[in-house]
């Protein structure tokens, strides 16, 4: 596939491959484009076939003419059967991509990969990001792998996991006082201001790029199919449309067949600027102030928002929102039926799951893929309540006397 | 009132390369207003029938204007309007 430029979203003026993500006609968003024709799926798929353990066996959808390495290579996550979870939800086939395990255990090694590599083929020597914590990571470890200087920006209320999981691979860490859409406002300031890659600022159509992969990997790791429908969590709405394209991207060139899957969205209650659009029929989001756990998705006023909307509506979808205590929940419900221990974004996309099978809106012969992109060690708080451990002394006796046997649990 | 208007790097095309106009207004659309009187050509870039584009943000004073009043938000003596691009983050 021959990367073709950037184009705008909106009016569709193009622009050449570089550091650029604003449209200076219309302000709005800049896209990679790509010239899909001449592309043979057979060869495409051997190329896949015959390429690395992660993202970069992609490289033919990726916005580079070779192929990129990476000193940490995400990607090829496992994607597990979850049928404990389906019986528990009174569904079919549910699938869990589990994107902690991640080198930096969420889905942002994706994107980083890819505009850490661009950014290196553009010049820069400095990386930066706008982070709710996740980026944070992602971009202070790949950035140290390739021995360039980083610039993390975070709200400085994060998680404290967030934080030393950041600062420990030598970035220059700054918490900023106020909510992510102020660092975000703040970050878009200084990337006119120096010259360094923001990943999610001035090479934010590249960095978007790396999304797509969790698509292409969903359709391999299934066989070759696509799935009916897909639970995904909503932050900017970036990456919840980069699935998409990945899709569409692979069914327009034959690598898969069939019809795409409906797009379910999920945001949590105390920060869900795009369900409360899809539910007021609007097409535009209209920003709020963030008061929820869920701090990695904790963007008030989400970039792709509108993007999010049209795909959740096209594909015959929906946008769900998850309170505090269902995310709780939902994290716990995760664990207890699959095994896998995720943070708080995974307890409002397990949620928003419960409540799709609870309307009733899950066939019985959907198969499911659930996109789990973050590790529940980074927000351990969210389940310090809920369990109690039982402690004793050691000896039979106490064991016997403290420790009720497991059917009397009373949870 | 004396009021800076801050224009973003991919506007300065059309500002003649300009980073800060200075005007006289009392909300942040009298400012954007004064502004276009001084480079029409910014006025198609970013609005849209009268209203703001939907990828354009406009704080006044670091707070995004729809947390206030839109376009009619008024603006103390020396404040400052930042035009943003919406469509970075996440």
């Amino acid at each position: 596939m021959t990367v073709t430029g950037l184009r705008c979203k909106e009016c569709g003026t193009e622009y050449p491959l570089e550091a650029l993500f604003v449209c200076e006609q219309c302000f709005g968003p800049l896209e990679v484009g790509y010239d899909l024709s001449g592309i043979d799926a057979e060869s495409a798929r051997r190329r896949i076939q015959a390429g690395s353990s992660g993202i970069w066996r992609y490289s033919d959808f990726l916005p580079f003419e070779g192929r990129p390495a990476s000193a940490i290579e995400p990607g090829l996550t496992p994607l597990v059967r979850a049928d404990r979870l389906a019986e528990r939800l009174g569904v079919g086939e549910v699938w869990i991509k589990n994107d902690a395990a991640n080198p930096t255990h969420s889905f942002k090694d994706r994107v980083v990969a890819v505009a850490l590599a661009k950014a290196l083929e553009l010049g820069y020597d400095t990386v930066a990001c706008a982070s709710t914590g996740n980026l944070a990571n992602a971009v202070a470890a790949h950035a140290a792998a390739a021995g360039v200087d980083s610039y993390v920006f975070v709200p400085s209320n994060l998680e404290e996991q967030k934080l030393l999981a950041t600062g420990v691979y030598g970035t220059t860490l700054v918490g900023v006082e106020g909510n992510y859409d102020d660092v975000n406002r703040l970050c878009t300031e200084l990337a006119a201001e120096r010259g360094w890659a923001f990943v999610n600022v001035n090479v934010r159509p590249y960095y978007a790029e790396g999304s797509k992969t969790l698509a292409y990997e969903t359709v391999e790791q299934l066989g070759w199919r696509l799935p009916d429908r897909v639970v995904c969590p909503i932050a900017s709405g970036s990456l919840f449309t980069k699935i998409g394209r990945g899709f569409e991207e692979w069914r327009s060139l034959g690598l898969v067949d069939g019809e795409l899957p409906t797009f379910h969205g999920a945001q949590a209650a105390g920060c869900g600027p795009v369900a409360a659009a899809f539910a007021a029929g609007n097409d535009v989001c209209r920003p709020v102030r963030p008061d929820t756990i869920a701090k990695s998705l904790a963007i008030g006023d989400p970039a792709d928002g509108p993007y999010a909307l049209d795909l959740a509506r096209t594909s015959g979808g929906s946008i769900d929102a998850a309170s505090d205590d269902e995310i709780r929940a939902g994290i716990r419900l995760l664990a207890e039926t699959t095994g896998i221990f995720t943070e708080t974004a995974g307890g409002v996309t397990t949620a928003t799951l419960a409540k799709l099978a609870e309307r009733g809106e899950i066939g019985s012969d959907d198969r499911v893929v659930v996109y789990i992109t973050g590790e529940g060690l980074k927000t351990l708080d969210a389940v310090r309540e809920g369990f109690a451990m039982h402690e004793i002394e050691p000896t039979l006796e106490s064991f016997a006397e403290r420790v009720p046997e497991r059917g009397a649990i009373v949870a | 009132m004396p009021v800076k208007v801050k224009i973003p790097a991919q506007l300065r095309p059309a500002t003649g390369g300009e980073a800060e106009i200075d005007v006289e207004a009392a909300t942040v659309g009298d400012a954007l207003d004064a502004v276009f009187a001084k480079h029409d050509g910014l006025r198609e870039r970013i609005t849209e029938d009268g209203d703001l584009r939907r990828f354009v943000n406009v704080y006044v004073s670091g707070e995004d204007i729809r947390f206030q009043d839109g376009l009619e938000t008024s603006i103390d003596d020396g404040a400052e309007v930042t035009i943003l691009p919406a469509v970075a983050g996440g």
